[in-house]
């Protein structure tokens, strides 16, 4: 119905957003999120060109993966967060600095 | 009218993204995310992909956010704080990704994409099905392989030092 | 035989040098400091010159040596295309009779030293410069050019020096050694100039050249070379001690008394005769006439002075120096070969009156030191008298000698004296405005007479005067009687009138020898007519000069002898003329108020300016300022450069390095912004 464009416009904002998300926030979960929008805005496109491309299905396909894994990923990630919480009492992402030294 | 509903839904996943990103509550931001996935799943809707706005739901809300959620909630109890953080380097970081969407939309705008004509098609279950068992199998069987690696790998994690 | 003839002069030349250069090295080491060596070599170039006289002899009938049988021989120098200089020998007929005169007063010097200088302090040093001495006295005899007579001059004025200091230890001595070099050196300016105005115009140092380029006419003509002649005779006038540069020469007798008889008397004063002679052909006729007043005033003045004069060696060297102004005298007059006569006979007595002098000296020194009488002066006439008995030799060898210079027939100086007052009278004849110079000349004649005769008989007539020392007064060894007694036997005419036999010829081996050349000046009188004028005036003059002695010897008489007429009255009457005459009419005290003051005075001056002013305000200005800048540069490098800069990079990358180690904040997420950022500048850069 609407142009490519649009899409591709939708998804780079969200993408922008998520990345600054990724940037600016300190609590971890709050970072995942930030990660998760990013995820989407790679969907979006995906899916977007697929559409604009005769309905060729790879763009779903890869879609599909891509949200799998975001999940696999959101999984093990917070299970990483709640054993730093364990450790550190703090899911700042600046505490979890201690390997550093 | 579709016009106008799909710029709304676009809407909503903008400034719910926004507010995922800009507040300082997490249960806010979480349930932005909720919004914002919704969001998505209806852009699917208007791409004609209506397997993976299913999936989008299923998953990324009934799975990963309820995750999120969960983590949130385990996660809670901290010395005196609110949860909430403040965030940091927001200007300048503010200023760059900006600058990358402004970038990111001029190349957009300007690429000559190749596109082509589609027809509307029926549904797209069957033929995502059978890709998956044809065409992308290998990827299929490694993700299911990558899922149980998680699925182990979390357990482990979560399991402490018990 | 020619051979013979070059190789001979070069030996007699060299020999001495030879002795100088061993005895200056060795001679303290050698047995009795090496005098034999000093006097074998001056007898052997006495033998040699007595050989080459007897070759000139030999060959009178020829003429001698002399114009084309004159032996020259030369070699280059110096040889540069604009510069050409030659130097070597000159041999005739006045080389030879000049070397003979310098070996024999040389040797009879050397003997005579043996005994008067006997135990003395500097023995084998008084002997090396004698050596020297005879060398650069030999060299002026043979120079054949301008340059090596020049260089030869020079090194007798040094020799001269030596000698006369020979005594540094007396103040007196080695001021009088001071002022004959320098008095010479003036005279030397003079001589160097006139050298270099003839070089420029004729382009040759050497003798002939000039000569026939003068006679050509064209090279160098009035003016230039009437100067030329006057520098060049300047020369003579400090060399030979003429007014107003005779000053050193009663000085000069501060040295050893056989020094003073062959240098002061026989030969290096005579050098600048000699060289007049040699040079006679350069002079104008004008130049000519300013050597022969120059002679005449100095023949009266300095016999002025010895009359009143009481040191038996100052009267000497008065007399010398009036006897040189005679040569000079006859030089300008015209008449240069009875110059160059008088010059041999005049070193013979005169050296002969030193000698004898010395030996009295000696005796005197003797006879005080027996009493340890260190005060008296042994010099001083008033200290003698009555020593005719007690020295006997001495006596009548000197007698012989004052009768010479008196001019008294019979002897040398009569013949010779004779010849220049023919020459004068001549000479005034043809020019009667210029009668002065015959009277100069005879003045100083009868004074001459007067004032030797006073000499001896203050000193060997009438009554000792010291008579506790009388007693020890004795004659001399017989090293120092055989000079005296061979100089005097030269004192007689008949050596010089060979082979003839009459007393009052102008005729004889050595007029038929020296044969005068005419000037070289164009337009001069020709020998021929010179000499004809001169014989014309010379039975006239012959009358005049007896007579004049014969005054002179009288009233000497009359005074110290008989005593009919008292000196000291006489002293008294003409006080003022007396004082002049005993005081060398205040030459020195006046050279000194108007000469010496005044120049010590800018002196001083110019040594002011530089000492107190320019070296105190500039040169040490320069270093304050020096120190100045150094203070400021160093306080610029040291606070500015080394804080400033060295410091400040330092300080900078400090504070650099502070600062982007800031970019480092181990926080992950900063990471990812500059991450970000990155990609966006290399899309950037990549789109542009």
């Amino acid at each position: 119905m609407h142009s490519l464009d649009s899409y591709l416009f939708i998804s780079s904002m969200l993408f922008c957003l998520g990345v600054f998300g990724v940037m600016t926030r300190r609590n971890a979960i709050a970072v995942l999120m930030g990660v998760e929008l990013i995820l989407n805005a790679a969907n979006i496109n995906f899916v977007a060109f697929s559409k604009f491309n005769g309905m060729n299905l790879d763009g779903h396909i890869f879609g599909l993966f891509v949200i799998v894994l975001a999940a696999a990923e959101a999984a093990v990630a917070l299970a990483i967060i709640i054993n730093i919480y364990n450790n550190l009492n703090s899911i700042n992402v600046d505490d979890a600095a201690e390997l550093r030294q | 009218m579709a016009e106008l509903v799909f710029w709304f839904v676009a809407a909503i996943t903008i400034i719910s993204a926004g507010f995922v990103v800009l507040n300082n509550q997490l249960i806010y931001s979480a349930v932005a995310l909720l919004f914002t996935l919704f969001g998505v799943a209806g852009i699917y809707v208007f791409l004609w992909a209506d397997f993976i706005a299913g999936i989008q739901i299923l998953v990324y809300v009934g799975g990963i956010l309820v995750l999120v959620i969960f983590g949130i909630m385990l996660t809670n109890k901290i010395k005196s704080v609110r949860i909430s953080h403040k965030s940091m380097q927001q200007g300048v970081g503010g200023a760059v990704a900006l600058w990358l969407f402004i970038f990111l939309s001029i190349a957009l705008s300007k690429a000559p994409w190749a596109v082509s004509e589609a027809i509307e098609p029926s549904g797209t279950v069957r033929e995502i099905g059978i890709l998956l068992l044809t065409d992308y199998l290998l990827p299929f069987e490694i993700i299911s392989l990558l899922l149980l690696g998680a699925l182990i790998g979390a357990a482990v994690l979560s399991r402490g030092d018990a | 035989m020619d051979n013979m003839m070059i190789t001979l002069p070069l030996l007699i030349l060299f020999l001495p040098l030879v002795s100088f250069i061993i005895l200056i090295f060795f001679g303290k080491r050698l047995p009795r400091q090496g005098d034999w060596v000093a006097v074998g070599s001056i007898v052997t170039t006495l033998l040699f010159a007595l050989y080459l006289f007897i070759q000139m002899i030999l060959k009178s009938d020829q003429g001698g040596y002399t114009g084309t049988n004159a032996i020259n021989a030369s070699f280059s120098w110096i040889d540069l295309d604009a510069f050409k200089v030659d130097l070597g020998i000159l041999v005739d007929n006045i080389t030879i009779i000049m070397l003979l005169i310098v070996t024999l007063v040389s040797s009879c010097t050397h003997i005579f030293s043996l005994k008067y200088m006997e135990g003395d302090i500097r023995y084998s040093r008084y002997y090396a410069y004698l050596g020297l001495f005879t060398f650069s006295m030999n060299g002026i005899v043979l120079a054949d050019n301008l340059i090596s007579m020049y260089m030869s001059w020079e090194l007798v004025g040094v020799s001269s020096y030596l000698l006369i200091g020979h005594w540094f230890e007396k103040d007196s001595a080695t001021d009088a050694g001071k002022k004959a070099f320098l008095t010479n050196r003036v005279g030397d300016i003079g001589f160097f100039i006139g050298i270099m105005l003839l070089y420029t115009a004729v382009g040759s140092f050497a003798f002939d050249p000039i000569f026939d380029s003068i006679a050509g006419g064209d090279t160098i003509t009035g003016l230039t070379l009437t100067l030329a002649g006057l520098g060049i005779f300047m020369g003579a006038v400090g060399k030979s001690s003429q007014f107003p540069l005779h000053i050193w020469l009663p000085d000069a007798m501060e040295g050893p008394t056989p020094v003073s008889a062959l240098m002061h008397a026989a030969t290096m004063v005579a050098a600048g005769v000699y060289m007049s002679v040699r040079l006679f052909p350069i002079f104008t006729p004008d130049a000519l006439l300013v050597i022969a007043y120059t002679g005449g005033i100095t023949a009266i003045l300095a016999a002025l002075i010895a009359i009143t004069q009481n040191d038996i060696k100052k009267v000497l060297a008065y007399s010398t120096v009036s006897q040189l102004g005679y040569m000079i005298l006859a030089v300008g007059t015209g008449v240069y070969t009875a110059a160059f006569f008088h010059l041999l006979t005049h070193a013979m007595f005169k050296a002969n009156l030193f000698y004898c002098s010395g030996s009295v000296i000696h005796s005197m020194h003797h006879a005080l030191h027996k009493v340890h009488d260190e005060k008296t002066d042994p010099q001083d006439m008033r200290n003698m008298g009555g020593f005719k008995e007690k020295m006997p030799v001495t006596y009548w060898s000197m007698l012989i000698s004052t009768l010479a210079i008196a001019g008294v027939p019979l002897f040398s100086g009569f013949l010779s004296k004779d010849a220049i007052l023919a020459g004068t009278l001549a000479f005034a004849q043809h020019h009667p405005e210029h009668f002065l110079l015959p009277l100069f000349g005879f003045g100083a004649a009868a004074i001459t007479a007067f004032y030797m005769f006073r000499l001896i008989f203050m000193t060997f007539h009438g009554k000792p005067n010291m008579k506790d020392i009388f007693k020890d007064i004795h004659e001399s060894p017989k090293e120092m009687t055989g000079p005296i007694v061979l100089l005097g036997t030269l004192s007689f005419f008949i050596f010089y009138t060979l082979p003839y036999f009459n007393p009052i010829s102008d005729h004889g081996w050595f007029t038929d020898l020296v044969v005068p050349q005419t000037s070289a000046v164009p337009g001069s009188m020709t020998a021929n007519e010179i000499a004809e004028h001169a014989h014309h005036a010379h039975y006239l003059a012959m009358g005049l000069s007896i007579a004049v002695a014969t005054i002179g010897i009288l009233l000497a008489f009359l005074m110290y002898v008989k005593n009919v007429i008292s000196p000291k009255k006489l002293s008294d009457r003409f006080g003022f003329l007396y004082d002049w005459s005993l005081n060398k009419f205040y030459f020195d005290e006046n050279y000194n108020r108007f000469l010496y003051q005044p120049f010590l005075k800018l002196s001083e001056t110019v040594s002011w300016l530089d000492w107190d002013f320019y070296d105190k305000y500039f040169i040490n200005g320069f270093g304050r300022i020096t120190n100045l800048l150094s203070k400021l540069s160093g306080k610029f490098d040291y606070d500015g450069i080394d804080q400033g800069l060295v410091d400040g990079l330092g300080r900078i990358s400090g504070v650099a390095g502070e600062n982007l180690r800031k970019i480092q904040t181990g926080r992950l997420q900063n990471y990812l912004l500059y991450v970000v950022a990155g990609i966006l500048v290399i899309i950037i850069i990549q789109a542009f």
